[in-house]
């Protein structure tokens, strides 16, 4: 049964003409929504990601329901946002769209509501309980998680310098002699700091132990002092696929979905460096104190749209792994290029070899600190 | 019209004493003509208030307010007085550099509510400005204050069932009254929260602790939670301070009745001796965090306790309050000021290069003839009607190493191809971008005086004998000097408070203390800090402006002929 279920689907994926069939077949399994507002604000990233989440299930939901979607591409500043709505007392938004570290920022000061997961949310189409299905991500109360995806490296194949040399070690980032030429990393101590302590000899697993210690941080900046006049900052994601493709650096650090599309839509020169990526999860929080019709509506959507199918469908805009174990074997092919994208997905073992999983506990506790503490080191 | 010639014109007191000696003069219609004066006056200037109405509300609530906020902002510190009532309180009485027993166990009060209402977090963030680790001590101190004194609580149940019954509890602490309002409440079912417990005088006064552990853990039961006290078994603080309070006063039992005098007897009994364990608030810190045995947190915590604090202007420059008083951070600590001067001088700078490049533009566009200085005007505002981030994001494409100057430098030989020059991210390419996208607010008040100064002083000037130079020197330029002064008091404050150009085009070196500021609103959520550096560059602007007046003369600078 449940193998002809997946053979099915995997089937339908297949076929661009599959998206009606697939809408009817969740029309009559989408329970009626009584008392539910009929409209929605979805804050989200823009761009190539906001695009997925619409096609795979905010357009099908919205075939479904008839109800309006308005669209806030606001997440990069989500908390700053839920907090300002707060403090005004008007809560603008119902859904929002965050990381991982951000929801668990917004849960721990009460901007998020905590939701119930097994009552939420549909259980995986395997038969699996939405703890099982979700797994590791379900990181906190408040989170329901989308897609786990990584921040890597790419570089570009091109770089005359290099003598035919390709970078295969998270290292090579450290290694200006054989590497010359800028690199670009992210205006933040996340993952930055961990990666430098890999190349400063720490074990994987011990990283955080070491950045926990008094000097870690300190010992991690020195680390990056060594390569801070060859480092272009970027605070977007969009901006290391355009360095690289304008050549003003040679290497940078961005999320993989965007080197997707610089690789596989764009066709630029540019290949991933795997080594240590850096896991973390991108999902939905609902905003604490929402009406009723308003909440309503939103867990009605929410199931919808993390069920299996749905978590599945969005791999096919946007190279970034479900965040259901139960989606994984739905995965198929993109859905205008038609290429497998598995290869690309952050989970496919040849990826994972040397994988680093971002501490949301760790950097909740110690954001503020490490934070102050990098900027100050930037701005020096 | 007519009333203001006679107000403006003819001061009236003198006119009417002069014209009438014997008594007041009178208008047209009899009343005295002061009197009619002022009226008409009255209604001129109410005519004149309405005419300004909208704008005067408009600026009142999008500038005026703002500003106001923004300054209350940067002083404001309410948030350790009010997650913290306790403590603060207790602090105040205990002068010790680690304070004792009693500041520990408000400490655990305070946390414990803190933590179901989840401001223990906005806490952590706000201390950790002043000093660092104090975020994660009170997440994690805030993690662990839950389990605090569970022993006790696990020996008091051990001892009796009933005191993990709510209803053990409300027995024994409630006010009779209260219970009588909380059975009406529980019967009418309707959906407004319970009323707000209230203790008997017998528990107050022999169970002070325990009442007001209890009132805490109510009050956050009800309000917060909107459950019921009689369905919750209260916190193990509670469970402690009932242990305390018997310790203390072990003869308690006797103002209560019943079944309340018994078990408070058979608790006091197991107090005595020991089977009810004597835990110290102060221990349990420590052994969640060393920090609270250290001098420093507490310290901090007494500093910023009061409801007002000057912590956010020391940090924007760079100094801190520390338990001596004033002190400059740690160097590497040290930002703000180095950003203050860099802003100023790359100001400076970028209206220096718009005076040298737009000053022969706008002379040109007034000497030329018409239809040329026309096309020229049109050359100088079609950047200027461009948007901003259009132009900032060309002079990316223009600046970068693999960017088209450095392309013509490399094909033209000038520079070798390993060493392009690094004319982006950096302060070269904010104060070129900038410099580009403020030289309209140069040249068209410029070329607006120019306009204005007639061609026959230079002729005078030559006639008699002066040549080119001295003619431009001598006569031309000092009357150009006004438009000089208002471009570059527009160029200036335009450029103090930019922020998308050097954001985009200034990597690290090339920001501005407006990006920090962007910074802390939006990302760090330090908006104390935001409040306390905006509040300084908006100082020192109308400081310079100032400064400005008294040496050249506000009167001096014209944007129009």
């Amino acid at each position: 049964m449940r193998i002809t279920k997946l053979l099915g689907s995997a089937a339908l994926a297949l076929l661009p003409m599959a998206a009606p069939v697939l809408a009817q077949d969740a029309a009559t399994e989408l329970p009626p929504c009584d008392g539910c507002s009929d409209s929605m604000v979805i804050m989200s990233w823009g761009g190539a990601y906001q695009n997925s989440q619409l096609k795979a299930y905010v357009e099908p939901y919205q075939a479904l329901t008839g109800i309006t979607v308005t669209w806030d591409e606001s997440s990069n500043e989500a908390i700053a946002k839920l907090r300002a709505a707060q403090e005004a007392g008007n809560m603008p938004y119902d859904l929002v769209d965050v990381e991982g570290p951000d929801s668990q920022r917004a849960c721990d000061e009460g901007l998020a509501a905590e939701i119930d997961f097994d009552e939420a949310l549909a259980p995986g189409s395997d038969g699996s309980s939405v703890e099982d299905d979700f797994g590791d991500s379900l990181i906190n109360d408040c989170f329901v998680p989308q897609i786990y995806f990584s921040t890597t490296f790419g570089y570009r194949t091109d770089v005359a310098e290099w003598n035919g040399q390709t970078p295969d070690d998270i290292c090579d980032i450290f290694d200006t002699a054989t590497f010359p030429g800028k690199r670009s990393l992210q205006a933040s101590p996340k993952k930055n700091l961990e990666w430098a302590l890999v190349c400063d000899g720490v074990p994987a697993d011990q990283v955080y132990d070491v950045l926990d210690t008094p000097e870690g941080v300190d010992r991690a900046l020195a680390k990056l002092d060594t390569i801070k006049d060859d480092v272009i900052w970027w605070t977007a994601g969009a901006e290391t696929p355009q360095l690289l493709a304008d050549k003003e650096v040679v290497m940078g650090s961005t999320y993989n979905g965007r080197l997707f599309s610089v690789i596989a839509e764009e066709k630029q020169p540019v290949a991933m460096l795997w080594d240590y990526e850096n896991f973390d999860f991108d999902g939905w929080i609902v905003p604490a104190g929402l009406d009723e019709a308003r909440m309503n509506r939103v867990m009605h959507f929410l199931r919808f749209a993390t069920d299996t199918q749905r978590l599945a469908d969005q791999a096919k805009y946007i190279a970034y792994g479900p965040a259901r174990a139960s989606s994984q074997p739905l995965v198929s092919t993109h859905i205008d290029l038609g290429i497998e994208m598995a290869p690309f997905m952050p989970t496919n073992p040849d990826n994972m070899k040397n994988y680093l999983v971002n501490n949301i506990e760790w950097w909740s506790d110690h954001q503020d600190e490490v934070e102050a503490k990098f900027q100050a080191w930037l701005g020096q | 019209m007519a009333d203001a010639t006679i107000s403006g014109g003819l001061p009236q007191g003198r006119g009417a004493k002069t014209a009438s000696p014997g008594g007041p003069m009178l208008a047209a219609d009899g009343t005295p003509l002061r009197a009619s004066l002022a009226r008409s006056l009255r209604r001129q200037k109410m005519r004149a208030l309405l005419l300004i109405a909208p704008l005067l509300l408009f600026i009142l609530v999008t500038f005026v307010m703002p500003i106001g906020d923004m300054l209350f902002r940067s002083v404001e510190n309410h948030i350790v007085a009010d997650t913290l009532p306790r403590t603060v309180a207790a602090l105040r009485d205990d002068p010790s550099e680690v304070p004792g027993e009693p500041v520990f166990r408000a400490m655990a009060e305070d946390l414990q509510v803190a933590v179901e209402e989840k401001t223990h977090t906005q806490l952590g963030t706000r201390l950790n400005y002043e000093s660092s680790g104090m975020s994660s001590l009170l997440r994690g101190t805030g993690r662990d204050v839950k389990g605090m004194g569970e022993d006790v609580a696990k020996a008091v149940t051990g001892l009796d069932d009933a005191w993990e019954e709510p209803g053990t509890w409300v027995a024994l602490l409630a006010d009779p009254a209260w219970v009588q309002t909380q059975a009406e409440w529980a019967a009418a079912d309707d959906k407004s929260p319970e009323p707000a417990f209230a203790a008997s005088a017998a528990a107050t006064e022999r169970l002070p602790r325990t009442v007001e552990a209890y009132q805490a853990f109510a009050h956050v039961t009800q309000a917060d939670d909107g459950d019921s006290v009689t369905e919750e078994e209260p916190w193990n603080l509670a469970y402690v301070a009932l242990a305390d309070d018997l310790r203390a006063d072990p003869g308690a039992a006797e103002a209560f009745e019943g079944d309340n005098r018994a078990r408070l007897d058979a608790l006091s009994a197991a107090v005595a001796d020991g089977t009810v364990p004597a835990v110290s608030y102060r221990d349990m810190f420590v052994e969640s965090d060393d920090a609270w045995g250290e001098p420093g947190t507490w310290s901090v915590l007494r500093t910023f306790s009061s409801r007002f604090t000057p912590g956010y202007y020391l940090n924007a420059v760079d100094l801190k309050l520390g338990p001596n008083g004033i002190e400059m951070r740690e160097p590497k600590d040290r930002i703000y000021l180095q950003l203050f001067v860099r802003t100023l001088v790359m100001s400076l700078v970028i209206t220096g290069t718009c005076i040298l490049l737009g000053y022969p533009i706008a002379f040109l566009l007034a000497n030329l003839p018409e239809r040329t200085a026309n096309l020229l005007m049109i050359l100088v505002l079609l950047p200027f009607w461009t948007s901003l981030l259009v132009r900032t994001s060309a002079w990316k494409v223009l600046l970068q190493q693999q960017g088209v100057i450095n392309d013509i430098l490399v094909w033209l030989g000038i520079v070798g191809d390993g060493n392009r020059l690094a004319l982006i991210n950096n302060q070269t390419g904010t104060i070129i971008a900038m410099t580009h996208i403020l030289l309209p607010f140069m040249i068209l008040p410029l070329y607006s005086v120019m306009k204005g100064i007639p061609k026959s002083y230079v002729r005078a000037a030559k006639s008699l004998g002066a040549n080119d130079w001295t003619a431009f020197w001598r006569v031309y330029f000092p009357q150009s000097v006004p438009g000089i002064g208002a471009g570059s008091i527009l160029c200036f404050i335009l450029a103090i408070g930019y922020y998308i150009t050097p954001e985009l085009v200034g990597g690290t070196k090339g920001v501005f203390i407006s990006n920090r500021i962007a910074y802390h609103i939006s990302d760090s959520l330090n908006w104390g800090l935001a409040a306390a550096l905006g509040t300084i560059l908006l100082a020192v602007v109308m400081l310079l402006y100032w400064a400005y007046d008294r040496l050249v003369g506000i009167d001096n600078v014209k944007l129009g002929g």
